[in-house]
């Protein structure tokens, strides 16, 4: 029983990250109400954002942190601005396939620019731990763990007490409201798509230094940030933290008792019995 | 101030408003009146920005505002409190009454609460409450709250009187008269004519999308066409 709470902490570090990925897929769909498709892709070019970072500017990741973040909210902002809204021309069923379409182009191109190779980087601290007492917990983990945690608080803070995130969540349900008080909905679509991208890639710098890159990493991530937010509840934020943090203690859990590589099983278990249990997830829709 | 001159605006193919010619002046109140379908409302969306008018201009305070989005119509003072309130149900009381500042008056927005809140005190107490759970009435009294924290200098309500009981709809024509007495001109979209007529300077009656009739309240209560079509007398 010595490895059961070892485990548990490695499941949460990991289970930080599914969280911060899934916050990003919640805001856009409670918001916009799409499921963005495109989320995985731009995880992945987040990750190689970060990987060619290091290895062609020499930036660690985590200093690269902020520059990525504000990167990744522009890219998500125009992408919505200029060519999701464009090219759906509002309608949801059309704005599904351009995500979908946007993902499977962003991936070939990845494919072809970048080949199929996994690549790692090499940090200095990748063989650090933090001994916890019960458990020694390796450096960039524990990184993780806090760095996701503190950009959910923000988020959590920017939602519940700007004028923006008021913006936000008033949009997500009375968008005609919205428009008669000056809120520009176009623009808060907008900000909400680049605020949902700047979380992949925040998740991609605090994962890049345990974690690989290749042009299919992305699907990994978003299949269980999509159980997510369905568990937590579609467009619940709490839902997509617990959500996060619990799957991520299931696989490491699943992983101990059944052998490492079914660890995943216990993650679509557990969704399917929530599912069954209760449809509308754990925690309900908090911003739709 | 509002200056509307043979506007012409519809959804899609189809005209709803041929050609409507209207104004507001400084601090008055004008009751637009009319059959349901005629076009008030259209109207309304067409003055705030949510409809383009696909002919005729739009001039406020010696702007032309006929193209102009809705948030620069927000910023130029006009707001507009829609039919079915469109408040924020998800939001509390007082994150509406936030966002009612979001484009315009945001620097004195403290102090346009507190003065709203005395306006209407049964908001004071339901800060906190998500609005959705709101009553009707209290929704009512929040959208108009509302549209006051953004400092307008027009007001356009639409059907503030639908829904309520007798006994609010007096409260609400009271303040109407209290809203205008503080500066601000309203322009009233109303099915309540008579009450309408009592409160208002001058009114225009709307039919099949134009201005069939325009005058003084007080003559126009008592034109006898009027009277036939709207109090059955």
């Amino acid at each position: 029983m010595s490895l059961l709470l070892p485990s548990i902490i490695n499941g949460l570090t990991t289970g930080a990250i599914y969280a911060l990925v899934a916050l990003g897929l919640t805001l856009i769909y409670g918001v916009l109400h799409i499921i963005n498709f495109a989320h995985g892709s731009l995880l992945m070019l987040a990750l190689y954002a970060a990987f060619f970072a290091k290895t062609l500017l020499g930036l660690d990741p985590y200093a690269a942190l902020p520059v990525l973040l504000l990167g990744f909210f522009a890219l998500g902002y125009a992408l919505q601005r200029w060519v999701i809204d464009w090219a759906s021309h509002g309608r949801d069923q059309n704005i599904l396939l351009v995500t979908l379409g946007l993902a499977l182009v962003i991936d070939n191109l990845a494919l072809f620019f970048w080949t199929s190779t996994t690549r790692t980087i090499d940090v200095p601290y990748a063989f650090e731990v933090v001994d916890l007492g019960v458990a020694l917990v390796p450096l960039p983990r524990a990184i993780a763990f806090v760095g996701a945690l503190v950009l959910a608080a923000l988020l959590w803070a920017l939602v519940g007490w700007t004028d923006l995130g008021k913006a936000i969540r008033a949009v997500a349900r009375e968008k005609e409201g919205a428009r008669l008080v000056g809120i520009r909905v176009e623009h808060i679509y907008a900000m909400s798509f680049g605020i949902g991208t700047a979380c992949v890639a925040a998740a991609a710098c605090l994962l890049l230094p345990t974690f690989y890159v290749t042009p299919q990493v992305g699907y990994a991530f978003v299949l269980v940030a999509f159980t997510t937010v369905v568990l937590g509840g579609m467009g619940s934020f709490l839902g997509a933290l617990v959500g996060g943090l619990l799957l991520g203690v299931v696989e490491a859990l699943c992983g101990l008792f059944l052998g490492e590589s079914l660890g995943q099983i216990g993650i679509f278990a557990l969704f399917i019995l929530v599912l069954l249990l209760r449809p509308t997830g754990l925690f309900g829709a908090r911003l739709a | 101030m509002l200056d509307v001159v043979v506007v012409e605006a519809g959804y899609g193919a189809m005209p709803v408003l041929r050609g409507v010619t209207l104004k507001v002046g400084i601090g008055e109140i004008v009751a637009v009146l009319g059959a349901n379908g005629a076009g008030k409302t259209t109207l309304n969306r067409t003055i705030s920005g949510l409809v383009r008018a696909s002919a005729g201009r739009i001039l406020f305070a010696g702007d032309d505002i006929t193209r102009a989005a809705p948030d620069q119509i927000v910023a130029a003072g006009i707001a507009h409190v829609p039919e079915g309130r469109r408040i924020f149900p998800n939001l509390t009381v007082r994150e509406n009454l936030d966002l009612g500042s979001y484009r315009r008056g945001r620097a004195r927005r403290a102090a346009n609460l507190e003065r709203a809140l005395t306006v209407f005190p049964r908001l004071a107490e339901r800060l906190g409450q998500s609005a959705g759970t709101l009553s009707g009435g209290e929704q009512q009294m929040l959208a108009i709250a509302r549209g006051l924290m953004s400092e307008p200098i027009l007001l356009i309500l639409d059907e503030p009187s639908l829904g309520l009981s007798p006994r609010l709809v007096e409260e609400m024509f009271e303040l109407i008269a209290r809203i205008r007495e503080a500066g601000v001109a309203v322009l009233l979209v109303e099915q309540n004519v008579v009450q309408s007529l009592e409160i208002a300077d001058r009114a225009y009656v709307l039919e099949r999308g134009a201005v069939s009739l325009e005058g003084k309240a007080a003559t126009l209560a008592a034109d006898p066409k009027l009277k036939k079509s709207y109090l059955g007398m």
